[in-house]
């Protein structure tokens, strides 16, 4: 039998199903290789116990032929959706021990078709950041390592050598999926914060379309951004995943009521007919050969199975990565003001309440975050908002419609690189200028500005054997071409193997 | 546009963040390092263009103007770092 690890949740859905192994069997199995990985800090909270008691409940529900349809599935979790009764940090030490009364629609929806939670992870602080180095739980370790790097764990089980990053922000849920911890995750993605690491780690991972999934009970960055979605091991896995993670809330008035589709019923559709389209911006000035090659090559499967491939253009893509980060950071200066030090987490003592507010905020929030806050105050300060505020908000709707044109040509879905380049080791990138680590960004942030849904797929390696992958964007509320889209990359490109556990 | 180390001082205490002396410069350099990046949408021409207002085109939801939860402060204090009587306790702010 293959090792429980190792298999798809469409694998371990079937295999449950047939009685070949119980919830309980496939939760220990993660259990077990969880342990065995603390080395790479994927998962900044186990819940063991939690775990196998929601493994025995799916057992009996199977049993007496109840079965939702994420049965007994282990899955990892987000550190930025609410857990009741478990820890939820958002990867900053301002929170400290906050235990939330109440559980994140998205999680209470996996619950309640029966998945089993196997902990909380690891994350970039308050979602922002393109690496996981922002996390105050410290670094998530890449399980991949460049071809002939002495990347290894010591005498003690630390990690030696100079590791890869996972990419961020939801670098512990693609680090858990890719070293086999977990048969999915939860992430978030405020402007690729899901497709990068996807694409990072050689997994699949899919931003629905803003308003898909319900925003209530997840720690909140950049409101008219943020979007939830799975990463997993397979495209059909997300499709899986993302049915049960989606639907509408009374609670969150910017969750739509639509009904969702069977987005698993849609994987095998196929692209006979559809019409794909290439953005001429995207190919920027120092691309490498390499990812202009897999980007050709991906355009060609497509046309393959029977697509068909235009170019489009989408003239203000260059200003969609400038734009993000005034409107990201004034939406994350307003949702963070909440940290007080009054209503919970860290308080610092000071002499007035200004004084306890600021003191609190200084020692409860890392660089990142504080120079978001910053800059987002700055942009929304008097005499500045028209300027840079009001001025983004105009260039976003120029972004949008640039979209809107292209769609309204015929073209179904767009094809991109997903990321500029693969993953980077610690330490390698941004510590002196923190533009140089927003530049990851470049290809995925468009989307949500837009409020576009966008799947990363592998699609190859690079000359270090590290993962690339390739981004679909589809059309508002369109994520079933998408999924059809991205099955045609994943038959085409074939599984990635994935690393094998030098960690444990 | 740039700002000077004034300015830095002002945008943190607006932001409810406590700077040292330490922090003052490598902050305005990295603030610095943004505001340069983000000058190049002075290029776009937005002229009669609606900012953005919401990004997918619905009505919003409403609901029955109602009280539907409360009535447990218990679980709304759980997590306040420091309380009293069921309330939020903080330095004191009228003299």
């Amino acid at each position: 039998m293959t090792e429980l690890t190792h298999l798809t949740i469409a694998e371990a859905r079937d295999g449950l199903k047939a009685k070949n192994f119980s919830a309980t069997e496939l939760t220990k199995a993660h259990i077990d290789a969880i342990e065995k990985a603390r080395a790479l800090n994927a998962y900044v909270l186990e819940t063991p116990e939690k775990a196998l008691a929601m493994a025995k409940a799916s057992d009996e529900r199977i049993a007496k032929g109840q079965a939702g349809s994420l049965e007994g599935i282990p899955l990892g979790i987000k550190d930025l959706f609410c857990t009741k009764d478990v820890v939820s940090t958002a990867g900053s030490k301002i929170l400290g021990n906050f235990n939330p009364a109440y559980e994140s629609t998205v999680t209470q929806n996996l619950w309640n078709d029966g998945a089993v939670m196997l902990g909380k992870l690891n994350m970039d602080e308050f979602a922002m950041g393109s690496s996981n180095e922002t996390s105050a739980f410290g670094p998530v370790v890449s399980p991949w390592r460049r071809e002939g790097s002495n990347v290894s764990t010591g005498p003690s089980g630390a990690i030696e050598g100079t590791h890869l990053v996972p990419g961020g922000s939801s670098g512990g849920s693609a680090a858990a999926v890719a070293a086999h911890l977990c048969l999915g995750a939860t992430a978030t993605d405020t402007g690729g914060s899901i497709r990068q690491p996807a694409a990072f780690t050689g997994t699949v991972g899919i931003k629905p379309t803003y308003g898909r999934c319900s925003r209530w009970g997840t720690v909140a960055f950049a409101s008219s951004l943020d979007q939830a979605g799975p990463i997993t091991r397979t495209v059909r896995d997300s499709a899986i995943m993302l049915r049960s993670m989606s639907g509408p809330d009374p609670k969150d008035t910017t969750c739509v009521d639509l009904p969702v589709p069977d987005f698993e019923a849609a994987v095998s559709r196929g692209v006979k007919g559809l019409k794909i389209g290439i953005p001429k911006e995207y190919r920027v000035d120092g691309m490498s050969s390499e990812i202009e090659a897999l980007w050709h090559q991906g355009a060609e499967w497509l046309r393959e199975a029977g697509a068909e491939i235009v170019e489009v253009s989408l003239p203000h893509t260059k200003y969609a990565l400038p734009a993000y980060y005034i409107v990201a950071p004034a939406e994350a200066s307003s949702n963070l003001a909440r940290y007080d030090g009054v209503r919970y987490g860290l308080r610092e003592n000071g002499r007035d309440i200004v004084d306890l507010y600021e003191k609190s905020r200084a020692a409860g929030f890392g660089r990142e975050v504080k120079r978001r806050i910053m800059i987002g105050t700055y942009v929304l300060s008097a005499g500045y908002y028209d300027a840079y505020y009001v001025r983004a908000q105009k260039i976003r709707t120029l972004i949008k419609q640039d979209f809107e044109k292209v769609y309204a040509e015929g073209v179904h879905a767009i094809l991109t690189p997903a990321t500029p380049s693969a993953a980077f080791g610690i330490g390698e990138k941004g510590s002196g200028d923190p533009v140089e680590m927003y530049l990851n960004d470049i290809f995925t942030v468009t989307v949500n500005m837009a409020g576009l849904p966008g799947i990363a797929v592998p699609a190859g390696l690079d000359a270090q054997g590290l993962p690339l992958g390739l981004q679909l964007i589809g059309r508002a509320f369109d994520e079933e071409t998408l999924f059809a889209t991205g099955q045609v990359i994943e038959d085409a490109a074939g599984h990635l193997a994935l690393p094998q556990p030098w960690w444990a | 546009m740039s700002v000077d180390q004034k300015t830095v001082r002002r945008i943190a205490h607006l932001a409810r963040i406590a700077v040292t002396d330490e922090d003052v410069p490598h902050l305005q350099g990295e603030l610095n390092a943004i505001l340069s990046f983000v000058e190049q949408l002075n290029e776009v021409n937005v002229e009669g263009v609606e900012p953005m207002t919401s990004v997918t085109p619905m009505t919003m939801k409403k609901r029955q103007d109602g009280v539907t939860d409360g009535e447990y402060p218990e679980k709304v204090l759980r997590n306040a770092p420091v309380t009293e009587d069921n309330f939020f306790v903080v330095p004191k702010v009228v003299e």
